[in-house]
């Protein structure tokens, strides 16, 4: 069975119904009840028509739980017509789901969830698995999204950028499961992508695209993390790279530069380079201006003095480090770092071991512990 | 989302504001705290915030490997360890300030004369999966 299609169809399905009348929170229920059940039963009955198929599960599922909860409240004649059409449908369905799954109203985790749910047609289950939480946590915090977002009119266009970060959120958070979240996160920009004109969610789509690529290189077999500088550049995927630098292109190309654009860029930089030593890192320090330009962001400042030592030397990249705050995350390995090529070892041997223990993860933690003890037995191997 | 642990400690946290032993609590002030705990924890349930809780024997042995082919050594327990942990909630939340002031409820938890333990809790950041976009 493809999975992917299922998923694919998820939106559609869902437009159908509140399109018929239902409202958001109960179609959504009524449609990952259906997706639910195609899981069961597709693999061995296929549908002909997989989204009619979905529709009209979904629909009865529907009906079934509002004749239920009208029981309940004992006013059983109320739901044998069919609900009254809903507003006129809007230009494009499925951009109104992902504009009200990212609400502004939502906090990034419920943003993150209900995305996942309703517009990906992942399972409860499968986001749960994804996160780490249980079943029940998860089931809860898309409730709670639905009602948050109970009283937004479904007609009313969004704003793209909070739909841009919560599918950054998606591809970003790095955790691992029977879902492939990356992949995900790209699916659904490219759904996205094909929906709405805009050089941003092209920007993002290249720039996971480009780092997609990478992703068999950025392990060793261990498990352990493989720094861009090391990695086997042969085993990045060409085929991503070059889909991500034409989308790149044609983005740059209508000169409204923003900040995921500018981040592919840099990205592409990298992709292009055919060996570390040969990364146009005088670019790269110009990406980063632009980008402090357009974000002000200390995380960019804190790359920008790692590619101004990259292209001017330890020195200047000290330079630029020592104006910034020292609490930052990966300020003090970036320290370790710098230190190391300007020939202080036992200055960088110590940054190391401080960065490690201030690490948020257990693969940056475990590489920068191996970078202080390469340094502290040098001389006795 | 971040998950953090935390943890409530037998001995070896600061003192607490209100500090009887739990022993010294009318069987009604006892009630009244664990039903504060189970609020606490369906609460977050609801919020979709909760992960796990758990609750620790406070008494356990010292483990340790003792070579190939022998049963590891067993020892303890030790009645001079300084910190004991009695339990920990695990909670998946959206910042740090959200986790601090989950925290705050629960060391709120009613004790002696139905007042705020006001007792100290320790809040620990899981280490997580590296990010994808580092540079």
């Amino acid at each position: 069975m493809d999975e992917a299609l299922l998923r694919d169809l998820t939106p559609g399905v869902l437009a159908v119904l509140v399109r018929r009348g239902a409202d958001f929170a109960a179609a959504e229920d009524a449609v990952q009840d259906a997706l639910v059940e195609a899981l069961r039963v597709w693999p061995t009955d296929p549908p002909h028509d997989s989204k009619g198929w979905l529709v009209t599960v979904a629909w009865r599922k529907f009906l079934d739980a509002t004749r239920a909860d009208t029981a309940r409240r004992r006013r059983e004649d109320l739901v044998d017509v069919e609900p009254a059409p809903g507003p006129a449908p809007a230009a494009d369905d499925t951009l109104q789901l992902y504009f009200l799954c990212a609400h502004p109203s939502l906090t990034p985790s419920s943003a993150v969830a209900l995305t996942l749910r309703a517009v990906g047609g992942l399972t409860t289950r499968q986001i749960a698995r994804a996160y780490l939480v249980p079943e029940a946590t998860m089931a809860q915090r898309i409730s709670r999204a639905k009602r948050t977002v109970a009283g937004v009119r479904f007609d009313q266009p969004g704003d793209v950028a909070t739909v841009l970060r919560v599918l950054y959120l998606v591809f970003n958070e790095g955790y691992s499961g029977d879902v492939d979240l990356a992949a995900e996160a790209i699916r659904l920009t490219r759904q996205l992508s094909a929906r709405i004109d805009h050089p941003e969610v092209a920007g993002l789509l290249a720039l996971m695209l480009l780092h997609h690529a990478r992703r068999a290189a950025r392990t060793a077999p261990d498990g352990s993390l493989v720094p861009l500088a090391a990695q086997d550049r042969s085993r990045w995927d060409t085929k991503l790279i070059a889909e991500g630098v034409e989308i790149l292109q044609t983005a740059l190309a209508r000169d409204r530069l923003g900040e995921f654009q500018a981040q592919a860029a840099v990205a592409a930089l990298h992709a292009d380079a055919p060996t570390a030593e040969e990364t146009d890192w005088v670019q790269i320090v110009e990406w980063y201006d632009e980008l402090v330009r357009l974000t002000d962001s200390p995380v960019v400042r804190l790359n920008r003095a790692v590619a101004v030592g990259e292209a001017d030397g330890p020195r200047a990249g000290l330079a630029a480090l020592a104006t910034l705050d020292d609490s930052l995350p990966r300020h003090t390995a970036v320290a370790a770092h710098l230190h190391e090529r300007d020939g202080d070892l036992t200055t960088a041997a110590r940054l190391y071991a401080e960065a490690a223990h201030k690490a948020p993860n257990t693969a940056e933690r475990d590489h920068l512990t191996r970078q202080a003890a390469r340094l502290n037995t040098q001389g006795r191997r | 989302m971040a998950k953090y642990l935390l943890l409530k400690h037998y001995r070896g946290a600061p003192t607490a504001v209100n500090d009887v032993p739990m022993d010294r609590w009318t069987p009604e002030e006892i009630s009244a705290h664990m039903q504060y705990m189970h609020d606490f924890a369906a609460r977050l349930e609801k919020t979709g915030e909760f992960v796990d809780g758990q609750a620790l024997a406070p008494e356990g042995s010292w483990v340790r490997y003792d070579g190939e082919g022998r049963p590891p050594v067993t020892d303890g327990p030790f009645a001079e360890t300084k910190d004991l942990i009695a339990g920990w909630m695990v909670i998946d939340v959206d910042s740090h300030e959200r986790a601090v002031e989950l925290a705050g409820e629960l060391s709120a938890a009613p004790g002696a004369g139905g007042k705020p333990i006001h007792e100290w809790l320790e809040v620990r950041p899981f280490l997580t999966a590296p990010p994808t976009i580092t540079e």
